[in-house]
């Protein structure tokens, strides 16, 4: 599997994305200034900061040369996973609804969360069981999801939020959503399933020397799904 | 054409949760103005753009605001002209 790492000015989870997605195939950076998706067969942006949050997190990003490919691409059906930034990048470019506001605690939210596995059959999540809670580390200061009820309904009934905010107990409680996102949302997938997004990183959690490897299934699940796509 | 200071708010939409807004309430509530009833947070945005009115100065803000300035899940917006500048001649 070939996959392309996007970089933005002020990227700063592209090495770490890089080295989780090397585990699982053969990644390649491309800087926002490149052109051309077509070698690849998955394309991943990472977290951090693209051009300093200036107007809104993922804004100005979007209007980079590499983002008109990244559309083509998920257009064409091929795998897009936005992480953290990457996410933010994908709601601005329309190519997933909503949006992510600023936190309701108003702080940089850097830490340990607990993540129940809405669905194991997406692209994404294969290799997880359904109501999998998984300990995945977030760290952001916009990382709200809303959008209005007509779109929230939707994601429900067509059963495209992907990842929830739960507690120990695996129960989807306010106590344990770290920034305010509507309905516990951690992370959703398009209508056709080929593109997600979600805020926490799982590239943070894939050795057991970071405390947890329960992000790796998201790169083993891709894999997995690539490959019996091109069979 | 003459050149047009456009000020452009943009405004968190409202039913969405301000927390920005929600602080400053707080802080103004416990500086003493306890008549605050809400407070929201949002930004000013001044653009200078040559056109060939008004009118037209103020079409193009506009759609300035719904390709790039505000997000239109969550974010209204407002423009209007803060004033005429030097006509550039040609």
């Amino acid at each position: 599997m070939r996959i392309a790492v996007i970089t933005f000015p002020g990227s700063n989870c592209d090495y770490d994305l890089y080295k989780a997605a090397q585990r699982v195939g053969e990644a390649r950076f491309v800087w926002h200034r490149e052109r051309g998706l077509d070698d690849f067969d998955a394309v991943l942006l990472p977290g951090g900061f693209s051009y300093g949050d200036y107007l809104r997190p993922g804004a100005i990003a979007r209007m980079s040369p590499i983002m008109e490919d990244v559309t083509a691409f998920a257009r064409g059906g091929g795998p897009v996973l936005g992480i953290c930034n990457g996410f933010q990048v994908l709601c601005e470019a329309s190519l997933l609804p909503g949006a992510l506001v600023r936190n309701a605690s108003l702080r940089f939210e850097s830490r340990d969360v607990l993540l129940r596995v809405e669905r194991a059959d997406t692209l994404f999540t294969g290799d997880y069981r359904d109501g999998q809670v998984l300990r995945i580390p977030i760290a952001h200061g916009d990382g709200s999801y809303v959008a209005d009820d007509a779109t929230l309904d939707a994601l429900e009934a067509e059963r495209r939020v992907v990842f929830r905010y739960v507690d120990a107990s695996g129960e989807a409680t306010a106590a344990a959503n770290p920034n305010g996102s509507l309905r516990n949302i951690a992370g959703i997938v398009n209508e056709r399933g080929n593109v997600m997004g979600m805020m926490p990183h799982p590239e943070r959690a894939t050795e057991e020397l970071l405390g947890s490897t329960d992000g790796s299934g998201v790169f083993t699940s891709l894999a997995s799904g690539v490959a019996a796509s091109a069979s | 054409m003459s050149t047009y200071r456009l000020e452009i708010l943009v405004k968190p939409r409202r039913g969405l949760l301000d927390p920005a807004g929600k602080a400053i309430h707080h802080a103004l509530v416990a500086l003493g103005w306890d008549g605050v009833e809400d407070v929201r947070v949002g930004k000013a945005i001044y653009v200078d753009v040559a056109a060939e009115s008004e009118a037209a100065a103020v079409e193009l803000a506009e759609a300035m605001c719904r390709r790039l300035l505000a997000n239109p899940v969550t974010e209204d917006f407002e423009v209007s002209v803060a004033g005429a500048l030097e006509g550039a001649q040609s």
